[in-house]
């Protein structure tokens, strides 16, 4: 049980550097992108490609990270310089990441066994049982990422990426170049989905094509549920809930698989989810109103 | 300061919307001129502004300001001269953050945003300062967000931002217009400290006939795009309300809905 609980808390540490990517254009940018689809796999084949011929861990991450950050401006340069709908020009990117990393693997699934791992490695070298180097691969790289994207977005270019999600018009006038604030935010939340994908990749032992689907999904649930259970006060209020919020949403799921749910109906659960805490506002309303009789 | 010379503007060209916005518009601002722009509904005074403002291009003509020709510059690198207050108090200020925050944005304008941290200790005294100077109690809210303020509030410190660093040139879309009489006076009367105080050269719509009469050193009347009337330092200081429609009437040579010029 105990093992459980941990190894559930891991995952959701993982999953919870994507989460920020998705936070960063869901919230920050005001932008549903779904690029996440295909950046999150596109950062588990580069990683996993990368390691089986023979490259450090340090760098295969690291071009997960650029492979992630060059999806992310492909998308911007659609919804900023050919005016596509962002939501468009993210799922146009989406797809054609598909083919970009079955290009990658070579074949629709890669797998690491045997292959060194920053999981492995870590593992070997402080002597830990699988369960508590995931936690602390987790732990730490959720807190690198958060303390950066903490300094990142206080500087005069993090606060004109964030003015930029709450109002373009005022932005401009204060002569910032919308079309390059969006790209940047675009290119940094990819970075990020590409780098958890490397990371739960390299903790699942393979790589597969087909292992980003409900990325946005997942992404948009962690984010919701971190923001009701733990606040939206500030910035960095908000990206301690969605990192709580990440893990809360594995922690979620390990109960109802616990208690029955079959594995298969997960994404249903997800979506089910996720599309009424979207709803939550409008429902509230409309029973206060009723309340109030009109 | 600004030389608007010969524009034209077309919106919708080619079909029936087809509007001609700006038509052979052309004036200048001296430095230091306080200019009020009136005209009826249409007459082109938003898109007076924003043509200068780089919202959109022109079709013809120029626009220099100080010397500098931006007729081809987008609206990010024309925000280096030009300070705005919009109609909407809601398009000036960026909600989700704090008041301090978005002065520090605004003390930043039209330089490359750097990887220094946004906010600091000194500008932090200045912004309390500045804030004070406004008498509305925002220089102890200053961690509040934008969001909280009321539509004057965000007006006066939308006003704030836009002279936080001296523009070369403010342009006012009917700033006061979606305040409240007595809200709407009290920010007047702040633009006018402002731009006397630091010497502006300013362009304040205003769909009031008395403020723009009360306000500034010359006035000018747009209609069907062009302008109109063009009157400064004594003349306008002679002018009365009935004085402006006659003028107006004679000018475009036909009756004058007088309500649209008056309301709209």
């Amino acid at each position: 049980m105990e093992n459980l609980i941990i190894s559930t808390v891991a995952q959701g540490l993982l999953w919870a550097v994507m989460a920020l990517g998705v936070y960063l254009t869901f919230r920050v940018l005001d932008i549903a992108d779904l690029t996440v689809e295909g950046s999150f796999p596109l950062g588990a084949a580069t990683a996993a490609a990368l390691m089986t011929t023979g490259h450090s861990v340090g760098f295969a991450i690291f071009m997960a990270a650029v492979a992630g950050m060059l999806a992310g401006v492909v998308t911007g340069f659609l919804t900023t310089r050919m005016k596509i709908p962002a939501l468009l020009a993210g799922i146009l990117t989406m797809i054609a990441l598909y083919s970009v990393n079955l290009r990658i693997m070579g074949k629709a699934n890669i797998s690491l066994l045997g292959v060194d791992t920053l999981f492995t490695m870590v593992q070997d070298k402080l002597d830990l049982t699988s369960i508590q180097t995931t936690f602390l691969v987790g732990l730490v790289a959720t807190l690198v990422i958060g303390f950066a994207m903490y300094w990142f977005f206080g500087t005069e270019i993090g606060a004109a990426i964030r003015a930029t999600g709450f109002n373009r018009q005022m932005i401009r006038a204060q002569g910032v170049n919308t079309d390059m604030t969006i790209i940047l935010g675009l290119l940094i939340s990819n970075a990020l989905v590409a780098v958890s994908g490397a990371l739960v990749g390299q903790s699942n032992g393979f790589a597969d094509v087909g292992m980003g689907v409900g990325t946005i999904v997942i992404g948009l649930a962690s984010v919701i549920i971190g923001e009701v259970l733990f606040g939206t006060r500030s910035f960095k209020n908000c990206m301690i809930s969605v990192v709580l919020g990440s893990v809360v949403y594995r922690i979620v799921i390990a109960a109802v698989l616990q208690m029955g749910m079959p594995p298969n109906d997960l994404k249903l659960f997800t979506s089910v989810l996720v599309a009424l805490a979207l709803s939550m506002p409008l429902l509230k309303q409309k029973v206060q109103r009723r309340k109030a009789g009109c | 300061m600004l030389r608007v010379e010969h524009i034209h503007k077309t919106f919708f060209p080619g079909t029936i919307h087809e509007k001609k916005a700006l038509n052979d518009l052309d004036f200048t601002l001296a430095p230091g001129d306080f200019v009020t722009v009136i005209g009826g509904n249409g007459a082109g005074k938003s898109t007076t502004l924003n043509a200068i403002a780089g919202v959109f291009p022109v079709d013809s003509g120029k626009i220099i300001i100080d010397g500098v020709d931006v007729t081809k510059k987008a609206e990010h690198k024309r925000a280096a001269y030009i300070g705005r207050v919009f109609q909407d108090p809601m398009m000036g200020t960026a909600a989700g953050m704090m008041i301090e925050e978005n002065l520090a944005i605004a003390s930043r304008r039209g330089s490359f945003p750097g990887f220094r941290w946004s906010l600091n200790e000194s500008q932090h005294q200045r912004f309390y300062e500045m804030l004070k100077e406004l008498e509305l109690g925002l220089e102890d809210r200053m961690e509040a967000k934008v969001g909280l303020l009321s539509g004057g509030q965000r007006q006066a410190l939308t006003l704030l931002m836009a002279t936080i660093k001296k523009p070369k040139l403010l342009l006012l879309d009917e700033h006061t217009a979606a305040l409240d009489p007595k809200t709407a006076e009290k920010v007047l009367e702040l633009t006018d400290r402002i731009v006397r105080r630091d010497n502006l050269t300013t362009l304040m719509i205003t769909h009031n006939m008395r403020d723009a009469l009360r306000f500034g050193n010359r006035l000018i009347m747009l209609h069907e795009g062009r302008v109109l009337l063009d009157v400064d330092g004594e003349t306008k200081s002679r002018l009365k309300i009935a004085d402006l429609m006659e003028m107006f009437e004679k000018a475009a040579g036909g009756e004058l809905d007088s309500d649209s010029l008056l309301l709209g």
